[in-house]
């Protein structure tokens, strides 16, 4: 091996998540602050409320991220970034970027009020919500980000979750932020962009990112990054951008979309499902595909 | 973040070493995460065409580059295998871990 050839690297090689940290084998949510932390650099300050990242960072008198860290409680990480923004800014330092970082727990059930009286000010933070689809660090509770017929422990394999999973992104459009985003793990140079975009927009920025969790959906570990692009290529996690709440744009357009079923089949948590329920989610899936479609060309 | 910096554990002796504030001293470094690993990746590099999926992939920030190649810090990597999942040259191999 002579030839002198540069190593292809698509992101910017500084490291602000550290190793030695306590997520899981194959954590997508270590992957999603990761890229997110690379677009955003050394000039911000992160708040974190109950969720696997508050365990992941480590336990006092430990961190494992270059930046300052705020661990606040379950339902406020939207309002204590906007206080920690606000600060920043009565001391005259109008440079340093806030982030509120939270699971889907502390974003769809238990800090929406936060997050939406956060959007409603247009407070100047970006939110993201990494989504793993239900309370994974206290053991695998199913929240309102669970979807149709998945097993968790509060949804037991005789009584799985019959409920759709909440449109959380539609909820967010309709406050009209300037700007937000779903993203995927596994497409790490589009996260990248989308986070570079919000980190140069002023007002409240929604980040959803899917963060496949090895742990909660009894997959093996080497399959987080696969999953997270099958979700996409399936169409049931669309990558798309939303600016002023209506205009859409789709950033991964779908030629042949997969069946929901290579999807489903590498995760435990949904081995038990008969064809029909099987049939049913991919007719779910099939439905808010044409509905995305419909915004997307509705303008 | 230098990995051979501040690789240490933080001991207080008494009650008055403790910070007023609860604040963080210190990184994870001391958490040598490559123990929790049942199986390794060994990267054979003559097929390796330098693409940089396995760096960009690795959760953990154990795929390090040197002298424009991958290698593996064995210290930290948990032995998830993505690296070896996503490589599309097929040059990381996952072989049991001997103890
Ligand atoms: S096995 Fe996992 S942790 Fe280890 S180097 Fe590969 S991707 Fe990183
Ligand atoms: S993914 Fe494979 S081919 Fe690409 S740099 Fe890593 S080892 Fe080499």
């Amino acid at each position: 091996m002579s030839k002198q050839k540069k190593m292809t690297l698509t992101l910017p090689t500084e490291e602000l998540v550290g190793s030695g940290n306590l997520a899981c084998q194959g954590c997508g949510a270590n992957l999603a602050l990761r890229y997110v932390l690379k677009a955003f650099g050394k000039r911000t300050a992160i708040c974190i409320p109950a969720c696997c990242w508050a365990v992941i960072d480590g336990p006092f008198p430990y961190s494992c991220l270059g930046i300052p860290v705020y661990h606040c409680a379950f339902e406020t990480a939207a309002s204590t970034a906007t206080g920690v923004k606000a600060g920043l800014e009565m001391i005259g330092d109008t440079e340093t970027q806030v982030i509120a970082w939270a699971g889907d727990g502390g974003t769809f059930d238990i800090g929406i009020q936060s997050l939406s009286a956060a959007a409603e000010r247009n407070d100047d933070i970006l939110y993201v919500c990494y989504d793993n689809e239900a309370y994974m660090n206290t053991g695998i509770q199913r929240s309102s980000a669970t979807p149709t017929g998945a097993w968790t422990t509060t949804t037991p394999v005789k009584f799985p979750k019959d409920q759709p999973k909440k449109d959380i992104d539609a909820i967010m459009a309709a406050h009209r932020i300037p700007y937000q985003a779903t993203a995927s793990i596994a497409y790490p140079e589009d996260l990248y962009k989308k986070a570079v975009k919000a980190k140069n927009i002023r007002g409240t920025k929604f980040i959803h990112v899917l963060a496949p969790c090895p742990t909660g959906w009894k997959s093996r570990p080497e399959d987080a990054v696969k999953l997270a692009r099958l979700a996409v290529q399936t169409s049931y996690f669309p990558l798309y951008e939303v600016e002023d709440g209506e205009k859409y744009t789709l950033n991964f357009k779908i030629q042949n979309k997969k069946s929901i079923d290579e999807y489903l089949k590498l995760q435990g948590r949904f081995r038990h499902l008969k064809p029909e329920a099987i049939a049913a989610i991919q007719a779910e899936v099939d439905r808010n595909w044409d509905r995305l479609l419909k915004k997307v060309t509705a303008r | 973040m230098s990995k051979k910096r501040d690789a240490k554990k933080i001991v207080y002796e008494s009650a008055r070493d403790f910070p007023q504030m609860p604040m963080s001293q210190g990184s994870m470094l001391w958490n040598k995460t490559g123990s929790w690993r049942n199986i390794r990746p060994e990267i054979h590099l003559e097929k390796c065409t330098q693409c940089g999926i396995c760096w960009k992939f690795c959760p953990d920030m154990s795929i390090v580059i040197e002298n424009e190649f991958p290698a593996v810090d064995y210290d930290y990597c948990k032995g998830c295998g993505i690296c070896a999942a996503e490589c599309p040259m097929k040059c990381i191999v996952m072989v049991e871990e001997r103890k």
